[in-house]
This record gives C-alpha cells, sequence and structure tokens, in this order.
C-alpha cells in the first residue's frame, strides 16, 4: 500500500529535486564521521564559529547608530552607550565578543600545537586557518580605531607607521593607507569600510575554505591516529562517530559553559580592568598629544612586545612580520614523525611548554611601560619564541617517540578518577579524634604534612617521567 | 564521419587573446580604484602653513601647534640648555643631523635658526608616537643618563632638547625639523622656507 505523501513532503521534495541540501547536510553534519576521543580542546573550533556569528549580528546592530566621522564617531559610541536602547548590551556583546574571539582562537591554535593537526595531510586547513588568523587581527585592528578614542588614534598611528619602515615604497604605503597625511576622517571612514564589507566577506569565504579542507581529510584527534585506516563492513570508521548528533550535542555543552563566562564578562567587567576595553580610549581622540603609555589591546601585545624588544625600526618589524610568517611554516619546520603530544618525546613536550610561557610573557611585556630590565626580559622571550620554531627542525629529529596505538585509547572518565582523589585527598587531610576542654570527643580534620609531602613527590614525579 | 582533426590552435589563440585583453583590461581598471585611496585634493591642499607668536614663551616653556593635523612644538632653550647639548654628541647616533630631515638653516649641531628657539615636528621617527616633554635632569623613572629631553612613551625612544636621537632605541633619526622662517623676532610662520637671499 502506497502512503499518499503529504503537502509538506511534496513541497519538501520539490527543493529536493532542485537543491542538494541533503547532500550537504549529510557530507558535513550526518554522515561525516569524526574520531570518538574528541576532548576539551576540540570545543573551540566551533565556539570561534560562535563568536563569528556573535560579531556579525552585533555588528549589523552597531552600524545602524554608529556614524564613520571623526567629527561625530566618538559621540555617537557614547551615544550608543547611553540613549539607543540596550545599546550597551550590543556594544559590550560586540567590544568582549573580540576579545573571546583571541581567547578562542589562541585555544584552537594551541591544540593544532598539542596533537599536530597541523601535520601531513592537514597542511592546508592549517594555512588556512593562520589566513584567517591574519584577517581577524586586520580586522579586529580597524574596528578599535572606529570608536575615535585616543588608544584608537595612537594605536592606529603606529601600526601604519609599521608599513612606512619598508624601505623604498614604505612613506607612499603608509600615505595611501591613510589617505592623508596622519590619521584622519579619510582613514577613519575606510577603516570603517574595511571593517563591516571587505574583512568580514574574507573571513566567511577563509572559514568556508577551512572547513571544507578539514572535512575533505577528515579531523585529527587526541590520539593523532587515522581513524580511515579500519572501517566496518558499511565503510564507516570503526573509531568514528557522526558529526551530527553526537558533536552538536556536545558543542551545545561548550556553548553553554562558554555563555556562562561571557555573560559575566559582558554584565560585571565589560572592560577587564582596561584589557578588552583601555582607559584611554574613553578620551576622544587628538593628534597633539599622545597617552602617556599607550598599548595595544591584550590580544596583539605578544607581537608588540617582540616590535619593541628589537632596537632597530626595519629589524623591529621584520621581527614582528616574522613572528607571524613563521607560524604558517609551522607545518613544515616540525619534523617529529608522531602527531599527538602523547607520544612525542619529551624534547617537543618541554620546548612547547616553555613556548606558552615565553608567549604569556611576552604578552604580559606589552602592556607593561618599557624599562630596561623589560626589554632585557623580552628580548630573551623574543630569543625562545623564534628558537621554539626554526630550531624545530633539528630538535624534533632527536624525539625519543613513544609507539603510537594502531586504535584511539580511552582516558579514565571523570568518574574513574573519583577514587584517586579521594585517596590522595585522605592522604592530605588526616582525620583525628580529639578531646575538648568539656571531655567530649570530637572528630577534626587536620592537614597532614608528611602526607602533603608525599603526594607532592609523588606529581613531580610523574611529570618528570612524562616529560622524559 | 568527419575524419579531419580539429584545429586546436585558433581556438587556442583566442582563448590567449582573450586571456591577455582582460588582464590589460582589469590591470587599467585598477588604476583608478588604487588611486582613489590616495589623499584627495582636498586632503592635500589643506596644508597651509601656520603663523605662531612666540614673544610669551617663557625659558623652557613647550607650545603645541597644528601644522597639517600633526603636532608642531615650539620650545625656548635656555642657555644651560644650549650647553649641555654640546656634551651629548658621543651617545648620539646623529649629532651632525647627516641621515635626517631639515631644512638647510637648522642643519647644525642646536637644529634651529635661532639657538634658543627649537622648532619641530612632535612625532616620534620609529612609528609616529608624540615624544612627552622631559626636561628635567636624571628623573626617577628615566635614570641618572637623562639630560632632559624628549621620551617616547609607546617604544622608549629617547632624543635630546635638540630633537637628535640617542643610540640604542628603536628611533632611525632625529626628530624632523618642519620648514618655517621668522617674519618679525617674535613671529614664526611654520610651513614656508627661508627664502634665499
Amino acid at each position: 500500500m502506497n502512503l499518499k505523501p503529504t503537502r509538506l513532503r511534496m513541497c519538501g521534495n520539490w527543493v529536493l529535486d532542485r537543491f542538494p541540501l541533503a547532500q550537504v547536510w549529510n557530507e558535513h553534519m550526518a554522515h561525516y564521521y569524526a574520531p570518538k576521543n574528541f576532548n576539551f580542546w576540540y570545543f573551540f573550533g566551533s565556539l570561534a564559529l560562535l563568536v563569528l556569528v556573535n560579531q556579525f549580528v552585533t555588528g549589523i546592530l552597531l552600524t545602524m547608530n554608529y556614524k564613520p566621522d571623526a567629527k561625530f564617531a566618538f559621540d555617537s559610541v557614547e551615544y550608543i552607550m547611553r540613549d539607543v536602547n540596550w545599546g550597551w548590551l550590543v556594544r559590550y556583546m560586540h567590544s568582549t565578543g573580540a576579545s573571546a574571539f583571541f581567547i578562542v582562537v589562541y585555544l584552537h591554535m594551541f591544540r593544532g600545537l598539542l596533537y599536530g593537526s597541523f601535520k601531513q595531510p592537514r597542511e592546508l586547513i592549517w594555512i588556512f586557518g593562520m589566513l584567517l588568523f591574519v584577517a581577524l587581527m586586520a580586522e579586529a585592528f580597524m574596528g578599535y580605531l572606529l570608536p575615535w578614542g585616543q588608544m584608537s588614534y595612537w594605536g592606529a598611528q603606529v601600526i601604519i607607521s609599521l608599513f612606512s619602515a619598508i624601505p623604498v615604497i614604505g612613506d607612499d604605503l603608509a600615505l595611501w593607507i591613510r589617505g592623508d597625511y596622519v590619521i584622519s576622517d579619510a582613514t577613519l571612514n575606510r577603516f570603517f569600510a574595511f571593517h563591516v564589507i571587505a574583512v568580514p566577506l574574507v573571513l566567511v569565504l577563509l572559514v568556508f575554505m577551512h572547513i571544507v579542507a578539514l572535512h575533505e581529510v577528515g579531523s585529527n584527534n587526541p590520539d593523532g591516529v587515522d581513524i580511515k585506516k579500519s572501517k566496518d563492513p558499511w565503510g564507516h570508521p570503526v573509531d568514528g562517530i557522526p558529526f551530527h548528533p553526537y558533536y552538536t550535542v556536545k558543542d551545545v555543552v561548550g556553548v553553554a559553559v562558554f555563555m556562562i563566562f561571557f555573560a559575566t564578562i559582558i554584565f560585571y567587567m565589560p572592560e577587564m580592568g582596561g584589557y578588552f576595553l583601555e582607559h584611554a580610549n574613553f578620551i576622544p581622540a587628538d593628534p597633539m598629544k599622545t597617552p602617556e603609555h599607550i598599548a595595544p589591546v591584550w590580544y596583539f601585545t605578544p607581537f608588540y612586545s617582540i616590535l619593541r624588544a628589537i632596537p632597530d625600526k626595519f629589524a623591529g618589524v621584520i621581527g614582528m612580520g616574522g613572528s607571524i610568517v613563521v607560524l604558517f611554516l609551522l607545518p613544515w619546520l616540525d619534523r617529529g614523525q608522531v602527531k599527538s603530544i602523547r607520544y612525542r618525546g619529551g624534547i617537543y613536550k618541554k620546548a612547547l611548554m616553555l613556548f606558552v610561557v615565553s608567549f604569556i610573557a611576552l604578552g604580559y611585556l606589552g602592556t607593561q611601560p618599557v624599562t630596561p630590565l623589560a626589554t632585557i626580559m623580552a628580548r630573551i622571550f623574543t630569543a625562545y619564541y623564534f628558537g621554539f620554531f626554526l630550531l624545530m627542525p633539528i630538535y624534533t629529529r632527536w624525539e625519543k617517540l613513544k609507539p603510537v596505538p594502531s586504535h584511539l585509547t580511552t582516558q579514565p572518565t571523570l568518574e574513574e578518577r573519583i577514587p584517586d582523589m579521594i585517596a590522595v585527598f585522605n592522604e592530605v587531610i588526616k582525620t583525628e579524634s580529639v578531646t575538648t576542654e568539656e571531655g567530649a570527643t570530637e572528630l577534626k580534620q587536620r592537614f597532614n604534612p608528611t602526607g602533603a609531602k608525599n603526594v607532592l613527590i609523588r606529581t613531580a614525579k610523574n611529570l618528570k617521567e612524562s616529560l622524559d | 564521419m568527419i575524419n579531419e582533426s580539429v584545429d586546436k590552435s585558433k581556438r587556442q589563440f583566442l582563448t590567449t587573446a582573450l586571456t591577455v585583453v582582460g588582464a590589460v583590461g582589469t590591470g587599467y581598471l585598477a588604476v583608478p580604484f588604487l588611486s582613489q585611496m590616495q589623499p584627495s585634493v582636498k586632503a592635500m591642499a589643506a596644508g597651509a602653513p601656520v603663523e605662531v607668536d612666540i614673544s610669551k614663551i617663557e625659558a623652557g616653556q613647550l607650545i603645541r601647534v597644528a601644522w597639517r593635523g600633526k603636532p608642531v612644538w615650539v620650545l625656548q632653550r635656555s642657555p644651560e640648555v644650549l650647553a649641555t647639548l654640546t656634551t651629548l654628541d658621543t651617545k648620539l647616533s646623529d649629532p651632525q643631523s647627516n641621515q635626517s630631515s631639515q631644512p638647510e638653516s637648522s642643519k647644525n649641531p642646536v637644529r634651529s635658526m635661532k639657538p634658543e628657539i627649537f622648532i619641530a615636528v612632535g612625532l616620534c621617527t620609529h612609528l609616529g608616537c608624540s615624544p612627552t616633554f622631559r626636561p628635567e635632569v636624571a628623573p626617577h623613572d628615566l635614570g641618572a643618563d637623562w639630560k632632559g629631553g624628549f621620551f617616547c612613551p609607546c617604544h622608549g625612544s629617547w632624543f635630546d632638547l635638540a630633537g637628535r636621537v640617542y643610540k640604542g632605541v628603536p628611533a632611525p633619526t632625529n626628530l624632523e625639523v618642519p620648514p618655517y622662517r621668522y617674519i618679525t623676532d617674535t613671529q614664526i610662520i611654520i610651513g614656508e622656507e627661508e627664502k634665499a637671499a
């Protein structure tokens, strides 16, 4: 017996006959098999997409009241903050979103370093990702000029002057970018055009290419094992699960946790103590006077530190540019034969740990004023930053690799770890019965120094072992 | 049935010709697109000279005027300051201003037409921040080597009170001295060269 198709189904079929909707859905969601062992680090790709959508929606709303004119820009932002309904919320979502974008993207990139996601056959995914990072920096930089505050103005002055350090064409290039002899209304207007149209289009295109490239070769995973090597009789990877519904649902949990942090910042600390929105930017741009202490927004400070550490204008600019360029070369610098840090040698683990330390230290130094000591520190960390990448072809050859399993491994779940945690707790805290002055016995929990010492020694030994 | 093979050379020629014509057309179109981002006629015309009255500046005082949207400093230097300037040559990277930008009339160790009146564009030659005026000697934050001068807060460049850059700082050259001339003893016009006598 044939069921008569419903009207809705007929409409659906009409579309499907003309557009490969089901095919696209299956290829990228329902039949896209991802490794089943994704951990915490795998939340940040989908979170980056969420923040991108947030920036688009809030950005479009902001353009409805913002005026890209040197005379009105600063006041129009204040107008949005004070007089537009919910304007403060939209603007804080946008400004906090910019910082959140970089937090999420830095963690996403670090995941790549941990699990070798940039290695063969995923080099192009890494390259598209790096292009996205550069486009994102351009987007953030040009967006920061728009409020036309002191930091907007002088930050743009410094960054555009970077181009003038290029020999021969530099001065003309900087003039062409500014559209005037100084940062002016012309600069503000063109940055607005780039910020709301040109760069967002590039970002969307690159996200598309990033994902298409990823889905062509398949996702990497914390074990760095190729799941396509063992397939079931239906041709699906044994260690894979369909992205939808498994990872869409998992990512919703990540989104919920992210939103808690995001909302907390928006409602309770939108300026983040001057790191997300700098204090000097609440003063209108004054071309006559640079603020006493100028620093870029936190996400640029590691690269800014490198620029400041080198005592030569052109070399400084080369150093700063080089610190980004070297990231592009990563897939070819790393000669280690194993992807995941779980099976890599101690030398890479130590090198990566020191790299994280130097990146954060450079970031911190970039927010601080220049002092002789800070300059020396910045030089040391700059040397390490480049050393990590440029010496990679040498030290990754010496690695003592561990055997890589043929299938994905299972890490103990939180539930399985609880008995161990209780054991450690009991070792550090001992329970004693104490007789009080009234003669009653009470059980009291006391800190046990010998137990704590044993736990510390064990932890240190474990750490050393895993780093060897 | 046609047995003759297809003559692809004509197709190839047409394809190549079309590609070349298209590339040339795109190239021509790029010119107006790129050049419309250059400073407009209005922006280029806005560089009118500025007149400054220096009769009310006291010794050691610095005033700022805007010229072409840039800050220009006018500083009255005391004889002590001028004496200090002569002692600094070994610490400077370009004491004779050979690599630096200034009108011929100011190309001397004190970098001005009249030694006591110093005029410079107040933008660091490194990355264009406006350095802060720090005339005091050996302040706490800059250390004992500081003889008074201009300190760029952005990247830590040091300049003396003639706008000459110290060695070992990011700025490559001395501060730029704009073209200027005296109308009277107390009136300066910034943006116009001294006419050759």
